[in-house]
């Protein structure tokens, strides 16, 4: 006798809170054979916005904390995600119709991911960063600082990597994130998103919003109180327009990217969320 | 005669012998240019110096050529050794022909002579010394090892360092193995066409630079053109802002180098003498054309008084008059058009409420000036406390603690720089922490140097110019399993990202791409 089982309502990720969508929709995802799944929460502009406000709220104290705090942050989230390998594996073979091993390689590089960009949290500056040998009686120093508030339209083939992939450089350097997760693989984001809850990562710093890219990738692009935009997900959006946009306010923009490599994992994702800061201190015996 | 009125003591003209026309340099050659040539006069007497060619869109199509063949041809096959050496012996001849680029310098941007031969003249040979010592050491770049030029670079430059501009967009260009098609401004073309004639003395090979010169036109037909690989700018926000939107959906790196409105915080232990030197330094220096300017003081309201009384003080004893003096502080307003601009924000300032207040100088008759001013009373809200006028125009605002004084210097689009005045080094550095500015001068102020990276956050742009980091800006990382060499990567290679701009990272390059590109850069619907 098959035991009856409990579903899981699947919401949006807001300020370290699940809530539905404002506006009261949800959409149906169905598995690779068309089965129904769930009804994930279609995201309004209105919640892309209080993702946006949430995200911005967090920032002083992410990137105010220590390099070593983030980086064990972003540590234990590798620790809780291998603690729920089982329910990801079984959640992307269900909606990606893949095999077990394909989504369990899918989970364990998710988790291997977050692992390889922990440990950079507390090198990162110490790569980018460096004294500047000035000609002039002073000391003078550049390093990286996080640009900010930083929106992600997450690769839209995979449940977990490419979330993770897109996700994890941003965090390194001290940005919150407010991500549009796959349109079509929506669920294991929001299973995520219960992973980031209750791994010490401040309410704040990561929110997920599912629905459409396309109806909601705008109001981001467009919002001032953006620093950057990855588009690395949005090759099959009207990304060009997103870019313009993005302009208007002079974000700091992350075109498309497809295939299996997308977004792999590179200090170069990291640095593409950071500022070089650049500070002059006069020498004086006097 | 009182101490402060000394004889004239203007620097010779005679050094400099200017053409009565200059065509664009292309190919190593001057050639004429089919747009409608156009003066460039002094901004202190309204005299015509000469006549400049334009370029129009088939000019910039013939610059692009030449720089792309150049590249394929020449540049990217040469030892970064080589390239190096070009470099330096431009830095030697800037240096040898120093004070004649300085006059031209301070003729046709108004900006005193001790200026251009004390700060930008050098400054412009130190930074063709530091990245010639780049060229062959690209694989300490922080790209990995083989990082490749990204091919034609297509650089507009602004008018308020005309020369220095040049050299901090085309040392790092080249070094990286780039070649260059360079706009200079309108108003101020004429550095940049002796400096032409510099490169042909250095004998670089033709078409590795290319100066064109024109009107707004020009540079925008220059940087949306579909041969160019690598857009660098400096100016306003908002070319910066249409430029962006003009290269979104290329492969085009970008960096762009905006406009900024810099708080300089003085707090009430600073060393008062020096921070008034500073504050001086920070606004009034090139008459405050300067993105990184200190144009907002924000002075710890216990010593505001003293602060504003000195500085009066001070600013009275500024010499305002011939550029070319080598007493003159003050030069003249670089073109009518940024006169009429300074005057129209400052009488905003008035109509706003804020109390305005002028040095008592003798306005020459001819030309553009104005006469450093203060405005005090200034609400955080006003558009002179604002908006970059980008003139001797202080807004002064005050502060009580440390917390409302980094919140006041946060509140504005921009983040180009900041000043700390303070004797307390704990201080100085948990502010310097807070300020979302890219460069941060503490007790001291528009220092520039070509080891240390310079540019923005927020709306003063991205990207960095200067060090390491100003090299990286013209450069892609090479993928495991590419080869260093940009024209034997087949086309349509797939190149895995390590770069902060993934456009650039994954473009391709081919022995065949000596005409420019088609325009199928663009993909995903309509602009």
């Amino acid at each position: 006798m098959s035991r009856l089982a409990v579903p899981k309502t699947y919401k949006l990720y807001i300020g370290g809170a699940f809530p539905r969508s404002e506006s009261g929709r949800t959409y149906e995802v169905v598995s690779s054979s068309g089965a129904f799944l769930a009804n994930a929460a279609k995201a309004s502009r209105k919640d892309a916005r209080d993702a946006i406000v949430a995200a911005r709220a967090a920032v002083p104290a992410w990137a105010g904390a220590t390099a070593y705090n983030r980086g064990q942050v972003l540590y234990r989230i590798a620790e809780l995600l291998e603690g729920r390998r089982g329910q990801f594996i079984a959640e992307i073979e269900e909606a990606e119709g893949v095999s077990r091993a394909a989504a369990s390689a899918q989970v364990d590089e998710s988790v291997d991911r977050w692992v390889w960009y922990a440990g950079w949290s507390d090198k990162f500056a110490q790569v980018a960063g460096n004294a500047n040998p000035v000609a002039g009686p002073y000391f003078n120093i550049s390093v990286p600082e996080p640009t900010g508030v930083v929106a992600i339209v997450a690769p839209q083939d995979s449940s977990l990597l490419g979330l993770v992939s897109a996700v994890a450089p941003a965090l390194v350097a001290g940005n919150a994130v407010v991500v549009v997760a796959s349109e079509r693989f929506p669920l294991s984001a929001i299973s995520l998103a219960e992973v980031l809850a209750t791994s010490d990562v401040p309410k704040g710093v990561v929110n997920v919003l599912t629905g459409a890219p396309a109806e909601i990738a705008p109001w981001l692009a467009s919002h001032a109180d953006v620093n950057a935009l990855d588009l690395v997900g949005a090759a099959d959006l009207d990304w060009i327009s997103l870019e313009i946009e993005a302009a208007d306010t002079l974000k700091r923009v992350l075109r498309p990217e497809s295939g299996p490599d997308a977004a792999a994992p590179a200090l170069g994702r990291i640095s593409a969320f950071t500022e070089t800061k650049t500070v002059w201190h006069t020498k004086s015996l006097r | 005669m009182s101490f402060l009125e000394y004889a004239p003591a203007p620097e010779s003209r005679a050094i400099l012998s200017l053409r009565e026309q200059y065509g664009l340099f292309i190919d190593g050659q001057f050639v004429d240019g089919r747009g409608t040539p156009f003066q460039t006069i002094s901004p202190a007497t309204e005299e015509r110096l000469a006549t400049v060619a334009s370029a129009n869109d088939a000019d910039v199509d013939v610059a692009v050529a030449a720089a792309r063949r150049a590249y394929d041809r020449i540049w990217s096959r040469m030892s970064g050794r080589d390239r190096g050496k070009y470099l330096f012996r431009i830095a030697r001849l800037v240096q040898e022909r120093a004070r004649e680029l300085a006059v031209a310098e301070s003729l046709d941007n108004g900006k005193p002579i001790k200026e251009s031969r004390d700060v930008d003249v050098p400054l412009v040979a130190a930074w063709f010394f530091y990245y010639a010592g780049w060229a062959d050491k690209l694989d300490h770049a922080g790209l990995g090892a083989n990082p490749r030029a990204l091919g034609v670079a297509a650089q507009v430059i602004p008018w308020n360092f005309p020369l220095l501009m040049l050299a901090w967009k085309i040392a790092p260009a080249l070094a990286a193995g780039n070649t260059v098609v360079l706009k200079p401004a309108e108003t101020t073309p004429l550095s940049a066409l002796i400096f032409a004639e510099i490169l042909q003395q250095a004998e670089l090979p033709p078409g590795v630079v290319n100066i064109i010169t024109g009107a707004g036109d020009t540079g925008a037909a220059l940087v949306s053109h579909d041969g160019v690989d690598k857009v660098a700018f400096t100016g306003s926000t908002a070319v910066g802002r249409a430029i962006a939107k003009q290269v979104a959906g290329t492969d085009k790196k970008v960096t762009l180098e905006l406009g900024g409105k810099a708080a300089n915080i003085v707090f009430d232990d600073a060393p008062i003498d020096q921070a008034i030197e500073g504050i001086v330094n920070g606004i009034f220096f090139n008459q405050g054309h300067v993105c990184c300017a200190g144009s907002r003081l924000l002075v710890q309201e216990n010593v505001h008084d003293e602060v504003v009384e000195r500085l009066k003080l001070r600013l009275a004893t500024l010499r305002m008059g011939d550029p070319l003096d080598k007493n003159t502080d003050i030069g003249a307003i670089n073109s009518r058009e940024q006169l009429e601009r300074i005057r129209e924000l400052s009488d905003v300032g008035v109509a706003e409420g804020a109390e305005r207040w002028s040095a008592p100088c003798e306005i020459p008759e001819n030309g553009f000036w104005y006469a450093p001013t203060i405005f005090t009373n200034v609400q955080t809200s006003s558009r002179i406390a604002r908006e970059e006028i980008f003139g001797p125009v202080l807004s002064v605002l005050t502060f009580r603690t440390p917390a409302e004084a980094i919140a006041k210097a946060n509140n504005t689009p921009y983040g180009l720089s900041a000043g700390i005045w303070t004797d307390k080094g704990s201080r100085i550095l948990a502010v310097a922490d807070q300020l979302r500015a890219g460069v941060v001068w503490a007790n001291t102020f528009n220092r520039f140097d070509p080891a240390s990276p310079f540019g923005g956050y927020k709306e003063s742009g991205y990207g960095r110019e200067g060090g390491r980091h100003g090299l990286a800006a013209y450069l892609a990382p090479t993928a495991i399993g590419q080869s260093a060499e940009p024209h034997r990567v087949a086309p349509g290679t797939h190149v895995p990202i390590e770069s902060a701009d993934p456009a650039a990272a994954s473009e391709t390059h081919s022995d065949a791409r000596s005409e420019p590109r088609p325009a199928t850069t663009k993909k995903g619907g309509a602009k």
